[in-house]
């Protein structure tokens, strides 16, 4: 198999499974995070399926010494818990609190064409290059 | 899809844990949306990414529009808070290296202690923000 039938089969299982298990609406994740208000226990079902999943088939596939289309396993960069990742977590936190969309869904949701889920994409882009522009000129 | 289905969110959640195999088995590579996006505005490899971003909406709009009514998906907020809160996801996945699906499924089944803080991180602060914007602010 390619490499970009894994990426284009992977991006479709994805989008599949966001909208299956109704995380590509926001008022779903929303209901989630609302502990006091019907609350709906989707997304930690959800969250749980997929981790048991990937946490059986990254075991497995681990056993190989390398992936089946490419040269190696990518290790995340940074190993230690640090500043940056619980700041992150927390802005991250804020933006998903304030809307129930987080990267996924956000494309996602691209496909019901509605304008204000377009400009949060946009948005969304923004904060990624606005976050890339002051690396680079902090480095 | 707005009341809770169990199997819903458990068969989705298996296709989110299906498609991270696939990537991973196939390229090494995690599952984690906001840095395929961020790596495609960084311009790299922006063939394996853009093809997996294509298929996320592929699949999300097969099933979304595949299987008659499509649901409502609204999103409540007004649009300046919109733009606020795609910003802050954004720049704050960027900076914690990661969200939902990359500190969230990924980092949590290999049972990563960076992903385990950062998940930690932006699902307390996202029940914080929720809390507030629905039980203090809205009343």
């Amino acid at each position: 198999m390619s490499r970009y039938a894994v990426a284009l089969v992977a991006g479709i299982l994805f989008g599949a499974g966001l909208a299956v298990s109704g995380m590509m609406n926001p008022g779903k994740v929303i209901s989630f995070l609302d502990l006091f208000d019907n609350w709906d226990p989707s997304l930690a079902f959800v969250m749980a399926s997929a981790v048991s999943v990937f946490a059986v088939g990254n075991r497995l596939i681990r056993r190989r010494k390398h992936p089946f289309c490419d040269l190696a396993f990518l290790s995340p960069a940074d190993t230690k818990v640090d500043f940056k990742l619980v700041i992150g977590g927390v802005i991250f936190g804020v933006g998903w609190g304030l809307s129930g969309l987080c990267p996924g869904p956000a494309i996602a949701v691209l496909v019901t064409g509605q304008t204000n889920l377009g400009i949060f994409f946009l948005a969304l882009i923004g904060g990624m290059l606005a976050h890339r522009t002051i690396i680079r000129f902090t480095d | 899809m707005d009341t809770f289905s169990l199997l819903s969110a458990l068969v989705g959640g298996f296709l989110i844990g299906l498609s991270a195999t696939v990537l991973y088995a196939g390229l090494g590579r995690y599952a984690g949306i906001s840095g395929i996006l961020g790596g495609l505005l960084s311009g790299e490899d922006i063939a394996i990414r853009g093809l997996f971003v294509i298929g996320l909406m592929t699949g999300a709009a097969t099933v979304f529009y595949g299987a008659g009514l499509p649901p409502a998906i609204v999103a409540q907020s007004p649009i300046w808070l919109l733009v606020i809160a795609g910003f802050l996801v954004g720049f704050g996945t960027r900076l914690g290296s990661g969200c939902t699906s990359g500190h969230g499924v990924c980092g949590i089944a290999r049972l990563s202690k960076r992903s385990l803080v950062a998940t930690a991180c932006f699902f307390s602060t996202a029940l914080i923000v929720v809390f507030l914007m629905r039980h203090v602010l809205d009343g």
